[in-house]
This record gives structure tokens, sequence and C-alpha cells, in this order.
């Protein structure tokens, strides 16, 4: 916006310089374990970074993101894992096994398995992930306040008691046995500790890109319009924004980004389970968000990267939710705009202020 | 299907009705002093019932069950006078959070206290297996407490909002609150009243359902959720028709099990919320003029 534009690559390459000196640091400590969670908190942190863009840039709130997350890592978990090699005599089987989007593999019994390559899964899974968001996105933007929360949530719900109550994706036990992600030369994501330091700058690349393509959509014209949107809605209509529009396309970006995180996470892990798509998910990625505060992509980023982390640490035990919903009602009183931009002292000042008002009115 | 399984599914459903009908009430008596959705609601259910069950196990149920509704209400009114009060006029966006951010520390409050373990009250007359014979069809006496306790609920709202003069001091501040401040009426006292009545109904229903429906402490978001659906269907602000709605969604759910598999029993009550949403969300007995009015708002 005000910024110029080097500045806005000068946060990305400081970004960057962060990723490294964590991993540098690691090392030094000598707890490169640590790295594994990393590489997961990168992978739902772009969730985080694509509802930071729809809540805090549209103002539109999601409590339904989590949905978005299983689609993506639900999809190409099923499509990896679906065994075609009965069925090879068939001339659509055969056709995509030649063309490439059919790959085979060894199984865990020494049999060999016929599933659909992971490049090709993960576009489904994104395609998938574009079309249920248009599909859901058009109707449900058009409501506003406590109607756009539950319609949201809502769709969760639903979304959450399909893949829990559908055998063919596992119920309760989820999907396992996901092959890695081929990305390029020996290069894959998955587990195992060989491969843990470059998984961990795909994973954080991954959300370098997704940053760069972000920043630079919010400080263009696009940016400037969302902004109007979330600063009066009914103004902007009167502009000339197509508010409807813009709504509709950050609603499926944010659903894209998430499912890319789901895509990878469930590559990463080698299995996805019913609980990534939860209501509490959802609830947490709004927490990472507001505490973030709204409308700023680093501060998302970084609160998503640490939360997220100490989270899969288990450093909260089992008060794990309970540190979120106490996080968020907390932000939210003190500091609707995330605690990166809090004054502290402005901030107990007027509390007290308002005590005070409280105290005097009838 | 046969007559009796057409009349068991019915039963069932207006069972499960009871509780959608008195949360969906509960969400309006805070919607109407404050044009805030509480999505704590649900939370209330949960904790009148675990405290009833809790008490029962020293005290007469009777005693148990009116001192969990007490105790319920007090959190009901803590909640607004910690979390509420003192904000002001704060957005839409800010009271959805705060509001959630509480239900998850209740329930989180909850399983520390409770656990993860299912419990139930006592049936409040015989047992499990006792049943009623009415017309041919086997009725639990528990279900029939359940829908005196949801009538009488209905019923002493109403006689309260109507008649008394709290009760007209609270609609006042319902239809305009500024207003009703300049008259002197104590707005932001009845705010926190509308918090404890809506806990304590909440809470009755959760103690009155539990021996059939049964309570843990993870109950509350679900029921939540429904409540708000019959909310919507029966057009905020109005509890006669949330009721109403709240019986229609409890028989469409218990039907629906006989058609779909039970896993997906709590996606049909929220596809049918979002189908209101998109088409009429004024709600089927609510005018489309008020929620385009409300929407700007």
């Amino acid at each position: 916006m005000r910024r110029a534009g080097s500045s806005r690559y000068a946060r990305v390459a400081l970004f960057v310089a962060v990723v490294v000196a964590v991993q540098l640091a690691t090392r030094a400590a000598g707890k490169e374990f640590f790295l594994t969670q990393l590489t997961m908190s990168a992978y739902y942190t772009l969730v985080a970074a694509g509802l930071s863009l729809l809540m805090g840039y549209a103002g539109q709130i999601s409590l339904g993101h989590a949905a978005f997350f299983a689609i993506g890592g639900y999809a190409t978990g099923a499509l990896t894992t679906l065994d075609l090699s009965a069925r090879r005599g068939e001339a659509l089987v055969a056709f995509l096994e030649r063309v490439r989007v059919l790959a085979a593999r060894p199984d865990p019994y020494g049999g060999e398995l016929l599933a659909v390559h992971p490049w090709a899964a993960c576009a489904a899974a994104l395609v998938l992930a574009f079309a249920v968001a248009l599909a859901i996105g058009v109707p449900v933007l058009k409501l506003k306040g406590h109607y756009l929360a539950m319609a949201t949530l809502g769709f969760g719900t639903i979304v959450y008691s399909v893949v829990l109550g559908t055998s063919a994706l596992g119920a309760a036990d989820g999907i396992g046995g996901v092959p890695p992600f081929p990305v390029a030369g020996g290069l894959a994501v998955g587990g195992g500790r060989a491969a843990r330091v470059a998984n961990y700058y795909v994973a954080w690349g991954l959300v370098a890109l997704a940053l760069l393509l972000l920043v630079n959509l919010v400080e263009s014209r696009v940016g400037r319009a969302l902004r109007a949107i979330h600063g009066a809605e009914d103004a902007a209509a009167a502009m000339g924004v197509d508010v409807a529009r813009y709504k509709l396309a950050t609603f499926v970006l944010s659903a894209v980004l998430a499912a890319v995180g789901g895509v990878f996470l469930t590559h990463y892990n080698a299995g996805i389970g019913p609980g990534e798509s939860g209501i509490m998910k959802s609830v947490r990625y709004v927490a990472i968000v507001a505490v973030g505060g709204m409308g700023s992509l680093w501060g998302t980023v970084a609160t998503s990267a640490v939360l997220t982390f100490l989270s899969l640490r288990g450093y909260f035990g089992t008060l794990d939710d309970a540190v979120f919903g106490a996080v968020l009602v907390l932000v939210m009183l003190f500091s609707p705009q995330g605690i990166l931009r809090l004054d502290a002292r402005a901030a107990l000042a007027a509390a007290l202020g308002r005590l005070r008002r409280t105290e005097a009115s009838p | 299907m046969q007559t009796e399984l057409f009349f068991q599914y019915l039963v069932a459903g207006l069972t499960y009705g009871t509780i959608y009908a008195v949360v969906g009430v509960g969400f309006n008596i805070i919607y109407n002093t404050t044009g805030i959705i509480n999505f704590a609601q649900g939370e209330f259910v949960m904790l009148g019932g675990m405290t009833a069950v809790t008490l029962a196990a020293f005290v007469p149920l009777p005693v148990a069950i009116a001192a969990a509704v007490l105790l319920t209400m007090l959190v009901g009114a803590l909640v607004e006078l910690t979390f509420i009060r003192w904000l002001g006029r704060p957005t839409v966006l800010r009271m959805i959070v705060i509001t959630i951010g509480v239900s998850i520390m209740i329930r989180e409050a909850a399983l520390v206290v409770w656990g993860e373990s299912v419990r139930a009250l006592p049936y409040f007359t015989g047992d499990e297996v006792t049943s009623l014979s009415l017309w041919g069809v086997h009725v639990s006496p528990q279900v029939l407490w359940s829908l005196a306790a949801c009538v009488a609920i209905v019923a002493s709202l109403w006689a309260f909002f109507q008649h008394t003069p709290l009760g007209r001091q609270m609609r006042a501040c319902a239809s305009n609150r500024d207003a009703a401040a300049l008259c002197g009426v104590p707005v932001r006292n009845l705010v926190t009243l509308s918090f404890a009545l809506s806990a304590g109904i909440g809470a009755l229903a959760g103690c009155v359902v539990s021996p059939i429906t049964y309570t843990a402490y993870n109950v509350g978001t679900g029921l939540a959720i429904k409540g708000f659906t019959v909310a919507i269907l029966g057009g905020l602000g109005n509890s006669t028709a949330a009721v109403a709605a709240g019986f229609l969604v409890g028989v469409l759910e218990a039907f629906s099990v006989s058609l779909l598999p039970t896993a997906y029993k709590d996606a049909i009550s929220v596809a049918i919320l979002l189908a209101i949403l998109f088409v009429r969300p004024s709600g089927l007995f609510g005018s489309a003029e008020v929620a385009r009015l409300e929407a700007r708002g």
C-alpha cells in the first residue's frame, strides 16, 4: 500500500533468513528432531495464512477452514492408496497407467500396488477443494455476521461427519499408508530422518511462495478492494468494487491454500485422520489469525509457527484446546487487532477507563 | 414402514426436539436483549446435566436438579459479567469469537472436573424399561417428563415476558435498547439476567433429557449448532416458532436414521440449517423484511 515494493520483498527475504536461522539453531542445539514438528506447523501455517487474507482483508469469518484442509488431505490420501492393480485389464485403467496418472509401487506385503501418482492426486485434490469452495462460497458469502459464522461452522460439521462416517475413508481410523510425495530428484515429502532437513526447507519454501503471492495480492488493486470491502461494504460497492466477486475469489484462494497444506501434510505424515476436519481445528485457525492480528499476514505466520509448534510438541499437555480457547478470548477482549499490535500501557489504561465507566453508570 | 416403528421414531424425535427447542429459545432470549448469538449456549445444557448428576449422589433428585439449574444460571451471569458487560458495543465478529472461546473454556473445564465418561441422571419415574402404553405406542415416562418440562419452560417464559414488570422491561430492551435506557430501564442488568435465564432453561432441559440422551463434557457444540438451526428456522427472536421448529428438526433427524447411516445424523440438521440460510434466512415463520433490516445492522 504505502510501502515501496522493495520492502515487501525485503520482508520475504527476512522470513527466509529466519527459516534458515531456525534450522541452524536446531542443529547447533542438537535438537534436530524439532524439525519434524516445525515442518508440520509450516503446512498448518498455509491454512492460517489463507484465512488471514479472508478474515483480515476481506472481513469474512470462516469457522470451517479445517474442512478444506481435510478435503485436500483425504482426496490425495484416498487416491494414492486406492489399489487398482486387480483392474489392469480395463481399458481406462490401462490408459491411465500409460499416461503415468497411475503408478505402481511395492506394497508392504511384497505385492504390487497400482494407485494414482501423488502429483495427479494432488492436482485432483486441489481441483476438488476449488470446486467445493466455489459451490459453497456462492451462497455462503451472501450471508453476514452470525449467519456466515454458523453456515461455515455447519459446512465444517458436514465434512467432519462425512469423513467420520464413511468406511471408504477409513471412518474413525482415517487413511494410512499414504506414499511420499516425490518433489524433484531423489527428494520426496514424507517421513524418515534422512530427509528431515530437506523436508523442512520444502515446507517452509512453500510457505514463502504462498506469502510472496499473498503480499503481492494485498498490495495490489485487489488488496485495496478487499480492504475497502472490510471497511464499508456498501461504500465499496458504490465505488464500483464488485464485492461479491472479490469475496468469493478470496474465499476460494484461502480454501485452495488450506487444501495445499492438507495434501502435503498427509504425504508427510503418511496419513490423515478425521480429527483434522473437526470444529476445534477450524477454531484453532481462527484463534491463530486473531492472535496474529486481523489483516497482518506476517503476524499470523509468526503466531502460527510458534503456537502450532508448541502444541505439536505437546507443551500444553491436556490443556491444548483450553489454551487456544483462552488465547482467543483474551486477545479478543483486550486487543482485537492482535497481540503484535498491542500497546500494553494504552490497553491497560483503556481497560481501566472502561471499568471506571462501568462502575459509574447505573 | 410399520405404524409402530413410525411412532417410535416420532417419540424419539420429539424427545430430542425438546432439547433443541429449549436451546433455540435460549439463543433467542440473549439475542433479543443484546443482538448477540451466544455460541456457548450448548455448554449450559451440558453444565446443567453434569452438575445434577454429581449432586444427585448426595441429595434427592429434585434438589439436585434445582441446585444444578441455579448454579448454571450463576455461570451464565458470570460469563456475561466477565466477558460481555464491559465491551460496550463490540463488532459481531468479535462477539462470535469471544463466545466461541468461552464455550471452549467451559468445555475444557468440564473435562478437567468430570473426565471423559458419559453420564446420565436416573429416570424420574420408573427405570429404563418402564413404559406407558399410549394408543398402542410404548412411551417412556421420561419422554413425557421432557415434553412437560418444555411446555412448562415456554409457558412460564411467556407469562414472565408478558405479565411481569421485569419481563416488560426486557421486551422494551429488546425492541429499542437506547430508548429503554432513557426510560430508566437498567439495560445492563437485564442483559446479565438474560444470560442467567437462558443458562437456567438450558440447564433444566439438560437435566430432564439426560436419562434418555446421556450427557458428556463435549455435547455442547452439537447442541449449539442444532439450537441455532432451530432458532433460525423459527426466525431469530421468535421463541414460539423456535419450539415448533425444534420438534420439526428432532423428528426429521429421527426419521433420517431409517434412511441414512446413523453416522450422518448430525449432517442432516446441519444440511437443513444451510438450506434455510441459503433460501430463507428469515426462517419459516419470520418476515423477510425483518431479516433484511437485521442483516444490515
